[in-house]
């Protein structure tokens, strides 16, 4: 089962309150997605642990019924890097 | 203590300074995320082994546990995971992907 993009973006903010989450559907087809997640919690966090947490939010529904969401992640400190 | 799939997939992980856990073989993807993995390898020069995840159940799952990672592909350089795909390009393109594996080879 497809999932649908305010669902994803509804999840990541549930575990990082904070963060400005935008999505893209990349195919038209609700199964693979581009997210990026800007967050205070990310600060001074290497990129692997950013990625972790928001794989984490998504409870394990990565790389199951949500086959393709490339991430993108920041501190927003760092946004315009 | 460690189970078998850990030591087995332990055991590879460190078998070479860069390998890739991956979806089908370099020369036949099996995973467009793959294939962009090999693409950045072979960009930057890099000398890798990869493990082929879909002719193995048990280092398919136990990779996913053994970094925290959910999804596939996979780098580590000396034993270390770095990243999935999106992490890859992210560090090819700031130059930092290179410099690691350059680092780590030489070492």
């Amino acid at each position: 089962m497809p999932m649908a993009a305010d669902e994803i973006a509804g999840l990541i903010k549930a575990a990082l309150p904070d963060a400005e989450v935008t999505i893209r559907d990349l195919a038209g087809d609700g199964d693979h997605y581009a997210a990026r997640v800007v967050s205070s919690a990310f600060a001074g966090m290497p990129r692997v642990r950013q990625h972790q947490l928001v794989y984490r939010a998504l409870g394990g529904r990565m790389g199951g019924e949500l086959h393709a969401l490339q991430l993108e992640t920041a501190a927003p400190s760092t946004e315009n890097e | 203590m460690m189970s078998d799939a850990t030591s087995r997939i332990d055991g590879l992980v460190k078998a070479k300074p860069v390998v890739l856990f991956m979806k089908g073989t370099q020369l036949f993807p099996q995973c467009g995320f793959s294939s962009r993995a090999i693409a950045i390898l072979d960009r930057i020069g890099a000398d890798y082994d990869t493990v082929d995840v879909l002719q193995d159940q048990e280092i398919r799952q136990g990779i996913k546990e053994y970094s925290d990672w959910p999804t596939i592909p996979q780098l580590y350089v000396n034993g270390e995971f770095v990243g999935g795909s999106d992490i890859m390009m992210e560090m090819y393109e700031s130059g930092e992907l290179k410099q690691l594996v350059d680092g780590e080879t030489q070492a």
